[in-house]
């Protein structure tokens, strides 16, 4: 119950300073200002528009199909967010650490499609219900890659822990139960004789220690991309074609949470990312020689040093992810259905299936 | 306590999907009777089992449910109703089942199965979930079957883009 509530508030927090950096990056890549009147530099602008949604009246349509419209928005967000009881914060504090984590993500994260049809279907509009079907036909394609990529990465991996997949990337590899005696070889090649398990920092990073999964990663990000409808892949919700997408006669508290999913869903996406590829909560500094970089800045497993250290690693990787995310939607236009459809099957699924068998081969090479 | 609440909500919700008119409140149930089945199947220590019915049919089979009722009707149609169809037949054969499924339950006496007895309430043991060991028997003791399975399932996907690809008429 605790986690449930701190989870809650770390991410309604962590939205909430994303709406404003999407407003401020936004600007300043349009040499604008951006908000500057609330608040010092215009930092409660995004305080203020929840506050505002708060207060509007909650409008159900006379010709919408009342249960379904008023369940959907609850469905799609209980989606996201039952997808972060797998997400390790730091090295001993993880909300539901169950052994099969990465499989439960990507089967929970699944749920939102229904909850999108449901919102689409329920609102008896036909914008509404374009953006559904749009949206859904990208989210179910773009699983393909996504789950391809996160499967190269749990190939090379050997689990389907979070928790396990993290500590395996740092220095303290081997405090983790199971753990006590796996190695760590420069790119995973062990006949390079270059044992990195105490040096840790960015060489032991999934992307380091095999680097087939950088590849991985760029693909899981674009497929992210597409997974939280985020531009250039925005076509479900193309405000210049379909006016808002499935969420097009949602107003108020409905429409808060519905944004609150769609931002937790892009934070999601890219704490996977980080987790999986990027060295999760580990330190990126490694060990040089009598400079211990890597266990300085991890601090003490289970005291309060290694939280606030592994909290800081994992949200500020996240941060960066998220600013790539933002700067890419203000730097690409928007896809056509076809240039879509085109990437995802004929450009970005058979490269994930020729990352997955060089993964496979990869970690042969790794024991 | 838990089971009761997931077998509670799995046997209400398949009633609605049945006794409803509407096919899309139908597929909606059957939403709620997938989740709580495999609620259920987390209770029995399965959780590879859970996960996989999560993943195939709440986010394939359904979601296809829905997309086919979706476009197959027109949106300002209110709903999409179902018809009652061989009614006498259907009560019959569904009876039949029933008579059938309680009378071996009742008779197969379950609690005293020589296994049941025998086993622990710790079944996972050291390991953290049953992936490790299905793995393992799949590439082994069932290889066979598995390898069918996926040669199945290549046919099936070769058909569907046999079906679906767009051929010029000659």
């Amino acid at each position: 119950m605790l986690a449930f509530v701190l989870t809650l508030v770390l991410l309604l927090s962590i939205v909430i300073v994303l709406a404003y950096a999407e407003r401020k990056v936004a600007a300043f890549m349009q040499d604008r200002m951006g908000p500057t009147e609330a608040g010092p530099y215009g930092s409660l602008q995004s305080v203020l528009d929840v506050l505002k949604l708060l207060q509007k009246e909650d409008i159900v349509p006379a010709a919408a199909d009342k249960k379904l419209f008023k369940l959907a928005p609850i469905l799609i967000f209980a989606a996201v967010f039952a997808g972060f009881a797998v997400i390790p914060f730091t090295p001993d504090l993880v909300p539901a650490g169950i052994g099969i984590g990465v499989f439960y993500l990507l089967a929970i994260i699944s749920l939102d499609v229904v909850g999108l049809l449901m919102a689409g279907w329920g609102s008896n509009n036909k914008y509404a219900m374009l953006g559904a079907m749009r949206s859904v036909a990208q989210i179910v394609s773009y699983e393909i890659p996504a789950g391809l990529a996160i499967l190269a990465a749990v190939m090379v991996c050997q689990s389907l822990d979070f928790q396990e997949i993290s500590y395996q990337q740092g220095a303290i590899m081997n405090q983790f139960p199971g753990l006590e005696y796996e190695m760590n070889w420069l790119f995973g090649i062990e006949a390079l004789g270059i044992n990195t398990t105490t040096i840790g920092g960015i060489t032991t990073w999934n992307i380091f220690r095999a680097p087939i999964l950088l590849v991985a990663f760029v693909i899981y990000f674009i497929a992210s991309l597409a997974e939280s409808n985020r531009a250039p892949f925005d076509i479900p919700e193309a405000e210049s074609e379909l006016v808002a997408g499935f969420h097009v006669e949602y107003s108020g508290f409905r429409f808060a949470i519905l944004f609150l999913a769609e931002y937790s869903m892009m934070v999601l996406v890219s704490l996977v990312a980080v987790i999986l590829f990027l060295g999760s909560w580990n330190t990126p500094l490694p060990n040089i020689g009598p400079l211990s970089l890597a266990y300085w800045t991890t601090g003490t497993v289970g005291e309060l040093s290694g939280i606030l250290w592994g909290g800081f690693w994992l949200l500020s990787k996240t941060f960066v992810l998220l600013f790539l995310q933002l700067q890419i939607r203000w730097t690409y236009p928007r896809l056509r259905v076809d240039q879509l459809m085109h990437l995802c099957w004929k450009v970005l699924t058979p490269i994930a299936l020729a990352v997955v068998l060089v993964a496979g081969i990869w970690r042969l090479l790794m024991i | 306590m838990l089971f009761y609440i997931f077998a509670a909500l799995a046997i209400v919700s398949g009633a609605y999907m049945v006794l409803t008119r509407n096919l899309l409140y139908a597929g909606f149930s059957l939403l709620i009777t997938l989740l709580s089945v495999a609620g259920i199947y987390v209770l029995l220590f399965a959780d590879f089992i859970a996960v996989t019915q999560l993943m195939v049919y709440v986010g394939g089979v359904l979601v296809l449910i829905l997309f086919g009722i979706m476009l197959s009707s027109r949106v300002q149609d209110k709903s999409v109703l179902s018809e009652n169809v061989n009614t006498v037949w259907g009560a019959l054969v569904a009876g039949l089942i029933v008579v059938g499924l309680s009378y071996s339950i009742l008779k197969a006496n379950i609690s005293s199965l020589p296994w049941l007895q025998t086993t622990e309430i710790d079944v996972l043991g050291d390991q953290k979930s049953t992936v490790q060991m299905i793995g393992i028997k799949l590439m082994t003791d069932f290889v066979l079957p598995f390898e069918i399975a996926s040669l199945l399932l290549l046919v099936a996907l070769m058909g569907a883009a046999y079906i679906a690809t767009d051929r010029q008429k000659v």
